[in-house]
Formats: C-alpha cells, structure tokens, sequence
C-alpha cells in the first residue's frame, strides 16, 4: 500500500495541518511520499524529508506552481497520484480546494473530514455538521481523503534517516487562474480554526461595542474570539467570527460561551470541544446540557471579574 | 454573460434537530422541515444580484433530487432564476456523480458561469464545486466571499484559513459561496405567486447517460457520543481553578 500526503507548506516549513495528516497516513501505510509543490519551495522539501515515517519527499518546484492554485497542481497530482493508493490532504481550506478536483480527475470518489480510520478502507466522518456519525466503506481503486486534524495528534517520533528528494520534472502551467493577492488576517489573536481556546458572544452581549468585554478575556488567555449567528445576524460581530453549522466549526481545548443560548446551530459548531463553559444569565438555557462549567449570572458583571481575575492569577 | 446556472439542494433545515435513526441507516429526514441549503441561497442570491447589474441575461437553476425537490427549485424561481431543471433521481446521488451530471447539463446549458454552495449541510462533503471544475477543465474559485467581473474573467475574494486570497479566473468558470459572500432576500408573496408560472423541468438522470450509482457505502450513521452533564459553579474564581487545576486547559 502506498500513500501519497500532499504538503501544506508557506515555501520554508511543512505547516501543522500536514504534520496531524501524517499521523493519519501512518495508519494506512508505512510507505509514505510527501509531495510538496510550490515555488522557490526547496527548504519546505528539506523540511519534509526530517518528517518521520517519509520514504521520500517529491518536489515540484518551479514558478508555474506558485500559490498552488488548483487548476494546474490537480492535473500534476492526477498524474502522480494514479500509482497511489491514497491520497491524503489535511482538511483545510487548501485540502478542501485542491483534492476534490483530484478525484474528479482520476475518477474516484473521495472521503472528507475522515476523523477515523479502519483499514484498508473503512473511515468515520462527521454529517450533519457532526450531529450525526457516519461510517463509510470505499469502494475505490484509489482512495482520496482529507483528514480532520483535530482527529490525530501530530507524531511524536522522530525520523531515523532523513528521505531523499526526488524532483518531479513536469511544468504544467496554469492557463486559467492567477494569482492576484492575500491578506492574512493581522491579529495578534489566533484563528478560530487553529485556537486552542475560543470565547464566543451570543446575542446576549447586547451590542457590537460591548465585544470589547470578550477581547478583553480573550488576551488574557490567548484566547480567539467567535460569535453565535444571532449576534452575528444582528450586527454585534462579524460574519467571519460566526461558530456553528453554517459557520465555522471548530473543537478547541476550552470554549466558553457568554450570552450565547445553544441554539442547535450553535451547538453543532462548537460541541466537540474538550472543556465547554457557559455563561449565561438564564438558568434554563440550552447550552448549560453540553457545558462542562456553568456559571449562571449577568455577564456584564462576570466578564469584567473574569478579567480582572486572570490578571491576578495570571494564566 | 448570457447564461449562468446555480446548483441548490434539498436538505433539512438548518434550524431542525437532526435524529439518527433507530436503525443507524442514516438520519430521520421523514416530518423533517426541508429547505435549500443555505450556501446554496448565498450562489442563488448572487447570480440574481449578476443578472440585476445587467451581467447576465439569464439564471438556470437545478437540482438533483426525487419530485420533493421541486420546492426548492419554486424557492430559486422565487428568489429570481429564470428556469429550472430538476434531474430527477430515486437513490443516492454522491458527489462525483452529482458532478457528471451537473457537466452534462453545462455541456447542454453553455452557462459562462456555475456558481454552487460550497457544501451542502447534510453531507457536507464540500466536494462538488471542485469536481465539476475538475471535469470541466474550468478554473474554479472555491469559499467566494466576493467577486467582481471584467470583460471574459472575474476577481475571486476567498475565504482561506487565516485570510483572504484573490484569485483572477477566466471565465468560464466554476465559483463556490461561503457565507460572506452575501445576505440572501427576503420572497415577496407577488414573486412566489410569480415563481409558479416560469418554467421547471424534470428529466431523468438515466436520459444523460451516467452512472450515478455510489462508491462509497455507509455502513452505518450513529449520534455523536453525549457530552456528561457538568456542574454549575457559584464563583468566576471557582471557574478559574477548575479550568487550572481541573480541566488543565489554561
């Protein structure tokens, strides 16, 4: 059995989301290529060749692959990938992009969001923005996933002999799209996505100003800030801060809801947190069901003492 | 342009509480409220608010689906399309087959532009906006949460993780919606009064010719584990020492 991991990498290093994929891979195969693909990407290979389990590091280097768009790196991947039995991307907004055209490519069907595995092919997903469990068999002669990287930790071990690099020739430019710009959001607060602790607003924060009570905490802690969709439908916070169904679903270490009922599109997004607390002045709100800690009371009381309390006790 | 065709799905409503059914076959979708995929009213929203620029002359909307699936199409007639089609199936459709389908009606249709949800909340494969560009061979700008078009291309804002990137595709192309792509209307009784007098038509998957017949089994679909109820606390410094020294999550 041979895997093919398609790297996530900012040109210089292999980013996280591919490091929990390995994991993943290593459940599958032992033999394991890594293929990074990118310009001016050759230290991301080096990178890639320290990984453990890597037998080898496949690198497409070359202008044309700039910003891995998806018009051309499927068709290179499609090529590479046919002697593969699995594909595997992790499943963020850059897997999520390029692999389902990979499949159409080689026509197969693919899994998302795989958060468990039984070989050779047998893997469990979330449905229903995981209010539902499905176990789903492939029937494919290769298989494609991407892989929830909340679901596996990152490798602990380390690699015995580094793996070689192998440089993959074909230049197939993209005809299609260019590349025109990116803004990464500049916060000094870590993505929703990506956060090891969240605190969210409902609509029981009352105003947009009145977030600056969550921002507050949420520097103390390091924290990301997220919304419910009520406070986002009414205008207290952006639409990209919005935790739920059609939202963003996450699954930090510790979320705390303040002023946010639990609504079933709200819960959906955020329930398979490690540690849930609830701040709420009602004691009959839903999200007290799914919370680990509930604190009943007037967050506008609560917030500021939770403040102040992290100052004293540091965090 | 002079065409552009949105795909919407049938699923249940993002408000109901999903039940997994007894038999863990799937998800209990019998009395179950049903309306189109929000991300799907974001793609339909946005190809009306093309065509009121005067960008597009007119909008297909389509389904894949059993006769149920009609509603949704009466609600993108409603909303503003101009036609619709329903591809009319019995079983499963996943979506590589979706996709084929969806191919064989462009190829039909010759839309300059497909503009999908980027998933569906049932599945949520999130799969067939990039499998139809794929089988195209058409650019595609997946998680748009903005777009701006010039003479044959159009400037894609996507959300990516920790950002924004812009991308410029030439048209054809295939772009899927995220949710700040835009804010869905409001129906007005006079449109849906309106809706039933333009145009909807069924075929069979069977009449394009493809195979939609799954790959992938479901072997099962059970509830998600339950969380233990916790406890409530008196004091916010309580909740700091649970949180240290308890949960040991700060």
């Amino acid at each position: 059995m041979k895997t093919l991991l398609i790297a996530e990498h900012d040109n210089q290093t292999i980013k996280p989301a591919t490091l929990h994929t390995l994991t993943a891979a290593k459940q599958l195969s032992d033999n394991i290529d890594i293929l990074v693909i990118g310009s001016d990407c050759h230290a991301a290979a080096q990178n890639a060749c320290e990984l453990p389990f890597v037998k080898r590091a496949l690198l497409a280097d070359n202008p044309v692959y700039a910003h891995q768009l998806a018009e051309n790196c499927a068709t290179l991947i499609a090529e590479l990938g046919k002697d593969y039995d699995y594909i595997l991307a992790g499943a963020t907004t850059f897997g999520k992009n390029l692999l389902p055209r990979i499949a159409a490519m080689l026509d197969v069907a693919m899994v998302s969001d795989v958060m468990q595995i039984t070989v050779p092919d047998t893997f469990v997903r979330p449905i229903y923005a995981g209010n539902a469990i499905a176990t789903v068999q492939s029937q494919d002669r290769i298989k494609l996933l991407t892989i929830r990287t909340t679901a596996f930790a990152i490798p602990t071990e380390k690699n015995s002999a580094a793996a070689a690099i192998e440089k993959i020739t074909q230049v197939i430019p993209n005809e299609l799209a260019r590349f025109e710009s990116q803004t990464l959001t500049q916060s000094k607060r870590p993505e929703l996505t990506a956060a090891r602790i969240i605190i969210s607003g409902g609509r029981g924060l009352k105003s947009a100003d009145n977030f600056h009570l969550l921002e507050e905490v949420a520097d103390r802690l390091g924290a990301a800030v997220g919304a419910s969709r009520a406070a986002v439908d009414a205008g207290f916070a952006p639409n990209d801060y919005q935790v739920g169904q059609t939202g963003k679903v996450v699954a930090p270490d510790l979320y705390i809801a303040v002023g946010i009922s639990g609504a079933i599109q709200h819960i959906a997004g955020m329930k398979d947190s490690k540690v849930i607390v609830a701040i709420n002045s009602d004691p009959e709100a839903p999200i007290f069901q799914i919370a680990d800690y509930g604190l009943v009371g007037d967050l506008f009381k609560i917030l500021p003492e939770l403040r102040n309390e992290l100052d004293k006790t540091g965090s | 342009m002079e065409k552009i065709l949105v795909a919407v799905k049938r699923v249940v409503d993002y408000k109901a509480s999903i039940r997994v059914k007894a038999d863990g076959s799937g998800v209990e979708t019998a009395n179950v409220k049903m309306s189109m995929n929000p991300f799907d009213e974001i793609a339909l929203e946005e190809a009306v608010r093309i065509k009121e620029k005067g960008l597009a002359k007119e909008i297909i909307a389509v389904t894949i689906g059993t006769d149920a699936a009609q509603e949704v199409l009466r609600t993108a007639l409603a909303m503003g399309a101009d036609k619709a089609i329903l591809v009319k199936v019995e079983t499963e459709v996943q979506p590589l087959a979706a996709a084929k389908i969806l191919k064989a009606l462009v190829l039909q249709e010759t839309p300059q532009l497909v503009i999908l949800g980027k998933q569906a909340i049932d599945t949520d494969n999130n799969q067939v906006g990039q499998m139809l560009a794929g089988l195209l061979q058409w650019p595609q700008g997946t998680f748009a949460s903005k777009l701006d078009f010039h003479d044959d291309s159009v400037s894609v804002v996507r959300e990516i993780d920790g950002g924004l990137e812009t991308l410029l595709l030439k048209l054809p192309a295939v772009i899927t919606t995220d949710l700040r792509l835009n804010e869905p209307r409001y129906i007005s009784l006079p449109n849906i009064v309106q809706a039933k007098r333009k145009p909807l038509t069924t075929i069979t998957a069977d009449s394009l010719q493809i195979n939609s017949a799954p790959t992938i089994k479901t072997l099962r679909v059970a509830a998600p584990e339950k969380r233990r109820s916790g406890v409530r606390l008196e004091s916010v410094a309580d909740l700091i020492n649970r949180l240290k020294n308890e949960a040991q999550v700060i």
